[in-house]
């Protein structure tokens, strides 16, 4: 066959919810981009739950969004229900979950893909990774040890390109297994990617096993929902995208159902513990603690009577329904029995099976906190082959993978986003410092200064930096801007405009059960009684002028909560103190002869940029920060001595 | 870049560890890998052989120190090997006859073979990053070294031994509970629930804050028992300010004359009391006066009265009360205060006497103080001055009562950090916030918390604490 070479800028190996976001945001800056894919028609495909958002991952969205990515965009035009999680709690922990159609959602995507210039969409499997070694000496001395040149496909064609990025989510040698079951696939019975497993090892990427699992779909006229309570969404609806008009978002939903597990079906799924796949010892991938499969959950909690079973619909072209929260590797048997326990499933026909999935991925120490491969430049990864779990989590590291490999091609700093500017940094820094030892998914509690890290003000925290590497336009960062400042202003005016204790304000405070004033005080701090907010003190403000409810949503927040605010600020100022602690990349462990070996060695393998993150490897304590900040310091003194 | 890496903890550091007086035996102290090697060089045995390498470990032995052919001093000399050691380095003392000249002769061979001197605190330093103590027990060594009286030296030694380690590690242990409880719950409420969480959690930070606010108490006690008392002497011109600070030092410090005006410096001065420490300041008469120099004087007197932790009012008997007497007695409102009713030795011409002093001073607020009369120039009433100090500070105990003191100030802010984190996290649950606001503040304890014993990485912590240890330890 003669050889043939196409010269492209970006290659993007797989076209889930990482790979999508990667190949939008370099092809947006200009980029020639492809985007290679085992099936052109499974794009952005949601092999699991059909829900985008929830508990944290909301959050990932809105900053996607911000950020200038797609996924917020592309799910407030095919939700079937939208919903603002924990509103019973502080603002820090609310999250917007929408259901989606995931046909439609699939489709819409690959409708962005294809309308976008300078992307092409391509379906073949990518078998080789095409690498040189590396001469220039500045590199090496980063500790770059090859370079990335392009990938071959299949059919032998080799793509030239200036970076790479690996977002092959569980693709690569997969198999699922139900019970004794196994067949060697993709999710959902698609092909699974074989070949390029051993051309990554081949270049030295240390790859491991992981496995995660989705519960059955079942043929929704099977079921009895007068037997579950059902869940509606939120009305209004409030959109994913800071760019979506919230008029565009109200339209019907579609409703979600909740049932529960009891304790017959806990009975099976202990009598038939043996033949799950994990339990039997066949699966050797490490499964997600935080989104166990029904088995886990009866093993880990034995005197919870019940579990909670969300019966969701998968979209409007079909009638099969998600039994969320009863994901299994159990036998097809075990499982009919098991599902036909549950009150409403009592004579559920099952359209697909759960099962339980395994596949390669990286090992995500190897990654620069660019998520760029420390020994092979040009060569980056995104998603679930970083050991994460989740679209959201994958989305976000794609669109964080795709910008860093643009910046290094041009030449420009990479988008840096720390722990207290964002989850996506949390999520980043989580997966290249810390030893993840199952699928890494976000959660709240992994975000420290999460007061900080609202959904609510991600566009404030992130556009910024989305408009600084070019995937936002001037015009969206000025409405950013002003909307900044009208926050400001607002919250000015607040604090200084004062009420005196006269009649008017008493009547008004008695009327709503409030203490009467003894001396003049500020709107602001009616604002902080809790039987107030920003809206119902309009009577005694006559002043204001009519505000974007999205201005009035930052200004109460930020007065209501300004202790709490300020002291987190303070948190964050101490973290930054040692982020900025930067660790030459060039450092000897082996010289900071008091470090204990376990601590030298797992400095060794994660080689931290800064003492901030060198702090937060696994294996490393406080009493070995302490020695590498006085070594540091003993290096910088010695140096300066020198001069 | 080699030298850089010497001199972080690979090269071997030397300090005379005994104090630097003519004493009857001084330790030279060398530790690092090279110490053996090193000392081998300038040591011989009893039976001049240079034996050192096959000294056996933590024994002592007898020999010289040689330079050369000459022999420099007789000691005695042990070896104690890595870890067992202070620094977990391989450490050897030198025990010299002690008289700063052949110390300072043994000290600079060490360092002509090889040793590097050691920076202040360099062995403590060691001992700590090599793990073998803590940073609350770095502290304690240096608080021993320092110690000034029986008190210090106990606390320092109660310190030493794990007590307030042992105090942080268990509030810390509580805390975290409660953290991870809230935030599994928040990531997995199916599982966690939070119904009634916040009154739990209210009853149990309640004892915390009981707990650290008890271990602040003794922290005034603690400290001003090892630290000592800071001390103003105030008074009129001539009242026998200086006669008070003769009285409590037992020398002729101060100068004492009859000619007011005098004592124009403030003298600081340290006097034990038994097992009281004075930080004595004497001040500069204080009048209204248009005597510039003196001047300086009365303000600065006026700001260490601020700083002072007693103020002692010396009044003289055979005077009558005039206004300035009020106005100075104004300065001390607020302050624990003894007035001592000075020269009644000289009682035919006593004015003032115990009994109608507080009607003196109707019309301050701050009449309800203690008087003690004395003659300060006979050296009497000291007795019952020590006795008066005692009832203010120590509730009339002189021996230490609690078990653990905090005698540390840097330990007593972190503590009062702690302390008011948790009363944040009992004011959101009684605003009825939820669950989420408060591990904000409970992580803030929880750091504070990890500072004092060196849990949490601080920022240029260490260096500061290092800094302050003398050298040689």
């Amino acid at each position: 066959m003669v050889e043939v070479r196409e010269k492209i800028d970006v290659a993007i190996v797989g076209a889930g919810h990482a790979g999508c976001e990667a190949a939008l945001a370099c092809s947006r800056l200009g980029l020639e981009t492809y985007i290679f894919t085992m099936s052109a028609d499974n794009i952005a495909f949601m092999p699991c739950n059909p829900h985008i958002g929830g508990s944290s991952k909301g959050h990932l969205v809105r900053e996607i969004d911000a950020l200038g990515g797609e996924m917020g965009k592309v799910i407030d035009k095919t939700f079937l229900q939208s919903k603002m999680l924990n509103t019973s709690k502080g603002p820090a922990v609310h999250s917007l979950r929408c259901q989606a159609d995931k046909m439609e959602y699939s489709k819409e995507m690959k409708r962005v893909l294809e309308a976008q210039d300078h992307l092409t969409v391509k379906q073949a499997e990518v078998s080789e990774l095409l690498y040189e070694d590396i001469t220039d000496e500045k590199l090496k001395n980063q500790g770059y040890e090859r370079r990335i040149t392009g990938v071959k496909i299949f059919s032998g064609i080799i793509y030239e390109a200036k970076a790479v990025i690996l977002c092959t989510g569980t693709y690569l040698k997969s198999r699922c297994l139900t019970g004794e079951a196994i067949t060697y696939s993709g999710p959902n019975g698609l092909q699974p990617s074989n070949l390029l497993s051993e051309s990554l090892l081949k270049a030295g990427i240390e790859l491991r096993r992981f496995k995660t699992g989705t519960p059955a779909r079942m043929d929704g006229k099977t079921l009895d929902y007068s037997k579950m309570s059902e869940q509606f969404g939120d009305d209004p609806v409030i959109p994913f995208s800071f760019d979506t008009d919230p008029k565009d978002v109200q339209r019907p939903q579609v409703s979600c159902w909740l049932t529960y597990t009891n304790e017959k079906t806990h009975e099976i799924i202990r009598n038939n513990i043996d033949r799950s796949p994990i339990y039997a010892g066949i699966i050797e991938g490490v499964g997600p603690r935080y989104c166990p499969s029904i088995e886990d959950k009866v093993v880990k909690f034995p005197d919870h009577e019940r579990h909670q079973v969300f019966v969701e619909p998968e979209g409007t072209f079909t009638n099969e329904m998600y039994i969320d929260g009863m994901s299994s590797s159990l036998p097809e048997d075990v499982q009919i029995a098991m599902y036909r326990t549950v009150p409403g499933l009592e004579n559920c026909r099952i359209v697909k099976s759960a099962y339980a999935i395994e596949y390669d991925c990286l090992c995500p120490g190897q990654l620069h906190p660019t998520l760029e491969l420390k020994k092979i430049y040009g060569l980056f990864s995104a998603g679930q082959f970083n050991g994460s779990s989740g679209y959201e989590e994958a989305a976000a590291q794609g669109l964080y993978a795709g910008v860093n490999a643009a910046m290094e091609i041009f030449g420009k700093e990479p988008l840096s986003i720390d722990r207290s500017e964002g989850y996506i940094g949390v999520l980043v820094d989580d997966l290249v410092t810390k030893e993840n030892l199952e699928p890494y998914r976000m959660m709240t509690s992994r975000a420290e200064y999460r007061l900080l890290l609202r959904q609510d003000n991600a566009d404030l925290r992130l556009r910024a930096k989305g408009y600084e590497v070019g995937l936002i336009s001037k015009e969206k960062y000025d409405a950013l801007l002003n909307k900044q400042e009208l926050i400001d202003k607002e919250v000015d005016r607040l604090k200084n405009t004062k009420v005196g204790a006269n009649p008017t304000i008493q009547s008004f405070l008695e009327k709503n059960d409030s203490t009467p004033l003894k001396t003049a005080t500020s709107l602001a701090e009616l604002i902080c009684r809790p039987e107030f907010n920003y809206d119902n003190i309009a009577e005694i403000d006559p002043d204001r002028e009519e505000l974007p409810s999205a201005v009035k949503e930052q200004v109460e927040i930020t007065i209501r909560y300004e202790g709490y605010i300020t002291r987190q600020l303070r948190q964050v100022e101490q973290f930054k103190k040692l982020e900025k602690k930067l660790i030459p990349a060039d450092i000897d462990y082996e010289d900071v002869s008091s470090l204990r070996l376990e601590a030298r060695q797992k400095l060794e393998k994660f080689r931290p940029t800064n003492i901030g993150q060198a702090s937060r490897i696994g294996g490393v304590n406080p009493a070995d920060i302490t020695v590498l900040v006085i070594y540091l310091d003993s290096l910088r003194r010695g140096q300066s001595n020198e001069n | 870049m080699g030298n850089v890496l010497r001199s972080f903890n690979d090269d071997t550091i030397c300090a005379i560890a005994t104090a630097m007086t003519d004493a009857g035996i001084g330790i030279i102290r060398v530790s690092g890998k090279d110490a053996v090697s090193i000392c081998d060089k300038l040591y011989i045995s009893g039976k001049k052989e240079r034996d050192l390498i096959r000294h056996k470990p933590n024994t002592i032995r007898y020999g010289y120190i040689v330079d050369g052919d000459r022999i420099v001093d007789e000691v005695m000399i042990s070896f104690m090997k890595a870890p067992h050691s202070y620094t977990c380095e391989d450490v050897i003392e030198i025990n010299s006859h002690g008289g700063m000249l052949v110390m300072n002769e043994v000290l600079s061979l060490l360092l002509k073979n090889g040793c590097r001197l050691a920076e202040p605190g360099e062995f403590t330093k060691r001992a700590f990053l090599n793990g073998r103590i803590d940073l609350t027990k770095a502290e304690a060594v240096m608080d021993i070294i320092e110690a000034q009286s029986t008190f210090a030296l106990e606390s320092s030694r109660a310190q030493l031994s794990g007590n307030i380690y042992d105090e942080v590690v268990s509030l810390r242990k509580d805390i975290l509970y409660q953290m991870a409880y809230i935030e599994s719950a928040l990531d997995d409420p199916e599982n966690y629930d939070l119904t009634g969480f916040s009154s739990e959690l209210k009853s149990k930070i309640l004892p915390m804050i009981d707990k650290i606010s008890k271990l602040l108490t003794s922290a005034d006690e603690g400290i001003i028992r090892k630290d000592g008392i800071k001390t103003v002497i105030i008074g009129k011109p001539n009242a026998g300010k200086s006669s008070l600070l003769n009285a409590l030092s037992g020398s002729d410090r101060a100068i004492v004359t009859d000619i007011a005006g005098t004592t124009r410096d403030v003298i600081e001065e340290t006097v034990r009391l038994d097992d009281i420490v004075l930080n004595l300041i004497d001040t500069a008469g204080i009048r209204e006066t248009e005597d510039l120099i003196e001047k300086i004087g009365v303000d600065r007197a006026k700001e260490k009265i601020a700083e002072a932790d007693l103020c002692l009012y010396v009044l003289d008997s055979t005077s009558d009360i005039e206004d300035i007497d009020k106005d100075i007695f104004k300065l001390c409102e607020g302050k624990k205060t003894i007035v001592i009713l000075n020269k009644n030795d000289l009682t035919t011409a006593i004015k003032i006497s115990k009994d109608i002093l507080p009607m003196l001073f109707s019309g301050s607020n701050n009449i309800d103080f203690p008087i003690i009369t004395t003659s300060l120039l006979n050296r009497e009433g000291l007795d019952e001055l020590k006795r008066s100090i005692t009832d203010i500070f120590f509730n009339g105990e002189i021996a230490p009562k609690q078990e653990i003191y905090i005698t540390n100030l840097r330990h007593k802010k972190l503590f009062e950090e702690a302390l008011d984190s948790l009363k944040l996290v009992v004011d959101s649950i009684e605003k009825d916030l939820s669950e989420d606001f408060y591990t904000i503040d409970l992580s803030n304890a929880y750091s504070s918390l990890g500072e004092i014993i060196g849990q949490e990485v601080g920022d240029d912590l260490v260096e500061e604490i290092f800094s302050k240890f003398c050298m040689g330890k």
